[in-house]
Formats: structure tokens, sequence, C-alpha cells
């Protein structure tokens, strides 16, 4: 049986410019992996070459969801899959309500003629909204308009709670979150936890990894995993940082080289 | 009341056997037609006199030489006045496929979509207009069509009407005011407010379509009324100008809104002259859309004349296609406290051209007067253009003017945004025009505002690579 996700060779590019160079991961159903690394070591490409950004070229490699190459998918196609991300910067749509959006997703999901009903959207909403400790008037401002760094993170992680995808990916979650916002948002994607369903977190922190215990960790530089190991790794991470690792492995500049 | 209704009908079918032969080749604009229009509608002399000056006018005026191309439209090859009785006539085979198939896309009932395409006369709401119409009486609101408030309410027409837009304003208003035909006329007396908007759906009227209508509301000091007009539905037409006038008349602390949907088919000039006067405390609001037409030059007008006036234009205009949206708004000042607000919004795509043209006039009496305009475009593909002309006039130090323009593309981000959730591109494109026009949306009537996003759904199908 193959896994839930799989990544080989991924190699990607931005104006040109090769990020990713040749990102390999195996995942199984269940699982929380982490992905760590010093800022311009591509962690945000990653994310954004999986989801399919227009800005980043993908040269090379598989990115296969139940055994389904994703990269051969539209961006719409890959989250109808199951793919999530949740972004570091979600965008703003002036004109469009929170509830009117997420309904619309969801409806995109479940296609024509198996529509949800308004009540019971509303009522899943309301629930969700709460559990997250959202202000209900949320359901009915704007997306992510005037929304502080926090409540966008907090309303991406509504979105995956009712969207339910298999594969969730987090970038960033934890930034710009003070500690109480990110207890809630970590209760969020805890409650979220299944055997079917796996997540990918990508943070600079170990902090987010206090309530997100990860089954594996991966440091990433230089475009590529260059360790892998269980949540001890972050730990010492966090009390000793990056160096040890670079000296481990001989690598000067961990970067990918954007500046 | 609904029984006056068959009466009407059998007048002018009595007309149709008399003039047949004359209107069938009646192209081109002469003094002879316009006779025989005034006479086929049995007017006073006073209108026909009117008419006449009228035609004068219009061939001393020369075109505008600015807003859009007007050089392929040919006065002569235009029908100045068809009978009702004669359009009619069309049957719903004659009706093009695709028309009809944009009325299914719309969910219009079938009823309805016979009424919009010409092909009957009434649209089937005789139980809903007859309660309105009674409830209307007993407040003394008069609401018919403009023809027939010549006939039946003389006097208070003859004092109000080509007071707003005369004959000579511009070349348009003078051709309209010589072939003038239908229209609604709405007079609603002093402290009268009417709770639901008037809408010329329900004025079971076969001119409701014309190519020339007049409008002219009255409201009464302290009144209230809301005419909405038009809908979503692409306005099916062999003739190819539309040129209507509206007038307003706000009295002391009247409240009018005037909302218009308008769809027009792609080979239509769409040529009008709206314009209102706002007397003392008194409130007009303009809620204008715009959709197709070749051309549409259109900037509804209030002339802020008393003190505290308040002029509100809040329009879109959406242009695709070989289109061009000319369309804006004036405002002018002339007492004190007055103030105005404009909120234009347009659309472009493929290879469509909007612009905003639009007037802030302060006279010398404007003090404390205060405008804010605000023009926003979305362009949607590298073939469509935008323009933002704003005039202002500025006669007195003491006014307070902003105005603020926005010119925007669909973003990349934007839309990785919302199909990473799902949404296919053409969804999230029209997820993102629809919150684009949301501030007009949010101000129409219920069933419009449905019909509304029905429509953008629609016209942004094949939007799309």
């Amino acid at each position: 049986m193959s896994s839930l996700f799989e990544i080989h060779g991924l190699k990607s590019a931005i104006e040109g410019k090769e990020i990713l160079k040749g990102f390999d991961l195996t995942m199984q159903a269940g699982e929380v992996h982490a992905i760590m690394g010093p800022n311009g070591t591509g962690k945000s490409t990653l994310a954004s070459s999986i989801m399919g950004h227009p800005k980043y070229e993908v040269t090379e490699g598989k990115v296969l969801l139940e055994g389904e190459d994703v990269l051969e998918m539209g961006v719409d196609e890959r989250a109808r899959a199951g793919l999530f991300l949740a972004m570091q910067y979600p965008s703003e749509i002036t004109g469009v309500t929170n509830a009117d959006f997420l309904r619309s997703a969801i409806n995109a999901r479940r296609g024509e003629g198996n529509e949800i009903s308004l009540i019971k959207f509303v009522r899943l909403m309301e629930a969700k909204m709460k559990e997250l400790d959202m202000n209900p008037e949320f359901m009915h401002r704007y997306l992510n308009e005037g929304f502080s760094g926090g409540e966008k993170k907090r309303n991406e992680i509504l979105q995956m709670m009712m969207l339910e995808p298999k594969l969730v990916i987090l970038d960033e979650i934890d930034s710009g979150l003070d500690i109480d916002a990110l207890k809630i948002v970590a209760a969020g994607v805890n409650a979220m936890r299944e055997p079917d369903r796996s997540f990918l977190i990508i943070t600079h922190y170990q902090r987010l990894l206090n309530y997100i215990k990860p089954d594996y960790v991966h440091v990433m530089m230089q475009g590529r995993i260059v360790k892998s190991g269980g949540p001890e790794l972050a730990e010492r991470l966090e009390a000793e940082g990056y160096d040890w690792v670079k000296d481990e492995l001989g690598i000067v500049d961990e970067t990918v080289g954007q500046a | 009341m609904a029984k006056q209704m068959p009466e009407l009908e059998e007048y002018k079918y009595g007309f149709r056997d008399e003039h047949k032969a004359i209107f069938q080749s009646g192209k081109g604009l002469t003094p002879e037609i316009v006779r025989t229009i005034s006479e086929m509608k049995g007017e006073p002399e006073w209108m026909l006199k009117f008419r006449l000056k009228s035609l004068e006018q219009f061939e001393k005026m020369a075109l505008p030489r600015w807003g859009g191309n007007l050089d392929e439209l040919d006065f002569n090859d235009i029908q100045y006045y068809v009978k009702p009785s004669e359009k009619q006539g069309k049957t719903w085979e004659e009706v093009p496929e695709e028309i009809k198939a944009t009325f299914d896309k719309l969910g219009i009932p079938e009823a309805e979509q016979k009424f919009l395409a010409g092909v009957s006369a009434q649209y089937e709401s005789e139980v809903v207009y007859h309660n309105m119409q009674e409830d209307l009486e007993k407040q003394g609101v008069i609401f018919m069509d403009t023809d027939s408030a010549l006939r039946e309410h003389p006097e208070i027409f003859k004092e109000h009407f080509g007071t707003v837009v005369p004959p000579a304003d511009n070349k348009f208003a003078a051709l309209n005011s010589a072939v003038w035909s239908g229209g609604s006329f709405i007079y609603v007396p002093k402290g009268v407010k009417c709770e639901i908007p008037l809408q010329a759906y329900f004025r079971i009227n076969s001119e409701n379509m014309g190519q020339f209508e007049r409008t002219l509301i009255i409201a009464d000091e302290g009144s209230f009324v809301h005419y909405v007009e038009g809908c979503t539905a692409p306005v099916y037409s062999t003739n190819s100008l539309h040129s209507a006038v509206v007038e307003i008349i706000a009295k002391k602390g009247a409240r009018v809104r005037y909302t218009t949907i308008q769809n027009w088919a792609p080979n239509i000039y769409n040529l009008v002259t709206k314009r209102a006067v706002a007397e003392e405390d008194a409130t007009m609001e303009w809620v204008d859309g715009n959709i197709g037409s070749k051309l549409t030059m259109k900037y509804p007008a209030v002339i802020l004349k008393g003190r505290g006036a308040k002029g509100m234009v809040l329009s879109i205009a959406v242009a695709g296609k070989g289109q061009h949206q000319d369309a804006g708004a004036k405002m002018l000042h002339l007492a004190p406290d007055t103030t105005s607000t404009i909120v234009s919004k347009s659309i472009s795509k493929h290879g469509g051209k909007v612009t905003y043209r639009g007037i802030a006039s302060f006279g010398r009496n404007a003090e404390g007067a205060k405008a804010n305009i605000k023009c926003d475009t979305l362009i949607l593909d590298n073939q469509s253009t935008s323009d933002t002309i704003p005039y202002n006039e500025i006669m007195n130090d003491n006014v307070t003017l902003e105005h603020e323009a926005t010119v925007s593309k669909v973003s990349e981000d934007q839309l990785f945004y919302l199909m990473s959730r799902g949404l296919s591109e053409a969804e999230a494109t029209q997820m993102i025009v629809m919150g684009f026009i949301e501030p007009f949306t949010k101000e129409l009537p219920m069933e419009y505002a449905v019909e509304m996003n029905r429509l953008i759904k629609f016209e942004m199908e094949g939007s799309i690579g």
C-alpha cells in the first residue's frame, strides 16, 4: 500500500532561481511531521510549490497524495483532492464575507446537487468558531480584510476545520501569535488529528511543537531535508540552535542564497 | 382600477388599424413624423409645439465630441416610433436562441421572459399590481406611464415637464424631447412615504422598454419614493439607439431613490440624460447599473439647489468585448451645506473599455458643501482598459472635496488563495468581482441583488483563459 503523501526529488524555482533542490519526504496516514529550519532555507517555497502557487515553477519531481501526482492538477483540483495549505500571508478579499466564501469552498468540494444546507452550514461554522474562540461577527466580516495577524491565522485554522482535508500543511502558523492564541490554534489542530489525516507543520520555532506533538522532525537547509529525527530533535534545536547541525554536516551557508 | 387597462389596449389597437402603413417604413426623422406621433397620442397643442421645437434644437446641435465614438450612429436608420401593438406582433419563435439561453441561465420564469423579449405586453403580476395600485391611490400617489399622465394629470405634468432637462440641454435630450414615448410618471404627495419600491415591471404597459422613454418623478415636500426600473435580463431590441430622459424633482425634505439595472444587447447606443433637482434638505439617490451596450454615455446628475440637500450616485459599469461604458456622475452644489457622494465601480474585460467621467461643481453659494468621490476600476485582462476623468469646479473657498481613485487587477495571490480552497478559477474570479461590486449590490432590493449576482456569474463565464 502506498503512503498517504510522498514527495520525490522535488525541485522548484522562482524567477528562474532554484530554491528546492531535490526534496524528499514520505508521510503515512495519521502522522504529524514538522519541518524546521532557519530563514531562507526554502520552507515556504516547499509549501507554495506543493499547493501550486503560479509564481513557483516546479522543474522536477513528484508529489503524490494517495498515489496521485498532484503536480498534474490545477490548484483547485489539489484542494478538492484533499490538500490544504494554511498560509503565512492569507489574501484579503473585499466584499466577500467569510461565511459566503467558506460555503462556496465547501460546496466546490461537494459538487453540484449536493450542496450543504444553509442552516447546517451556519451551525457548523458557529460551532467551529466557538472552538477557536472567534467572535461570531467574523462570520460576516469580509474575508481577512482588516484582520490582525493572529485573527488571520485563526481564520486559516477555521477553514481547515470546515474543509476537512486529508493532508494539512501549516506554513508558519505560529508566527505573530501570542501564547494564548497559539494554544487555541494548537487545540484546533489537535482536535483534527485522525488516523487518516496527516499534518506537515512548517515552523521556525520549537514553541508550537510543545502543543502539537510531532511524530517526526526534519531539518531543512539548502532546499532539502538534511536531518530527521523524533520530537527530541526539535528540543535540541530549541536549546542549541542550528549551528551544531551545520557543523555536523559541514554546511557553511544553510540558505539557498536568495539574498 | 385594473379595468382601465383593457380600455387602453383597445385604444392602441384602434390606432394601429388607422396608421399601420405609415409606420412600417418609418425610418428617419422629419417634422411630419413628430406631428404624427403627437397626433396619434392625441396630445395637446403645447406638447406638439414642444416636440417640434425640440426637433429644431436637435437638428441645430452638434454631436458631442467627447465621450464615446458616435461615428457609426446613423440617425436616418432609426425608427423613431414603434407602436406598442406592433411590438407585440413578435412571436416567441422569433426571439434569438442566445437570448432565450441567457434568460434560462438567469433563471427568469417563462412568462416573464416573454414579457422581456417583447412577445407579450403583460407580465403576469396583475394581482400584485392591483393591490399596490389600490394602496397607492389611497395615499394619492400617481404612478402611470408618462403618456397617460399627460392626458390624465395635465396640470401637474405641464408644470414640471422639461424643467430639469430642457430640450436644449444636449443633442440627445433634444431628440428625446421630440420623439419621446412611454416611461414612468410618479407624483408623491406631501408627507407620503411609499414603503414598497415602485417598479416599472408592475406598471403593466408594453412601452416599458421604449427606446425614447421619458420619466418624470415629482416627490412633494417630506415624501419618499423608491423607483426601480429595468432588470438584469438583456434588453433585446432590433433598434440600435436608446435615448431616455429622466427628470426628478425632490422638494423640500423629500427623498427619492432611483434604481436602474440595464443589460443592453451589444448593438445598442445607450445615451441617456438623468437629472434630479434636490431642494432644501431633500435627498436624491441614483443607484445605476450599466451592463453591455455598444456605447453607454450616462452621467446621473443631482442639482443640489436648496440648503442641506444631499445627493448620491452609486454606479457600476461592466464593459465587455467591443463595448465602451462612458459613465459617471454630476453633482452641482448650488447651496450651502449641501453634500454629495459618488461611488463608481467599473469592470472591464475581454478588451472592453470603461471611462469614469464626472463633475463636482461648487457654486458661489456652496458655503460648507462637501463632496466625496470614489472611483474603483477592476480590469480583468490585459486587453481591457479604463480611464478616470474627473472635473472639479470650485467657486467657493469653504468647501470640502475628496477624490479617491483606484485601478486594480484580479491579483495572482487572491486567485491562488481562493483556488487553494477548492474554487475553480472561474468561481474565484466571480467571487472577487462580486466582492468588488458588493457596495452596489447591497443597495439593491433583494430580488435584484440575486439577479445581479447571477448576471455577473453569467458575464464572467468564459472570462477565463
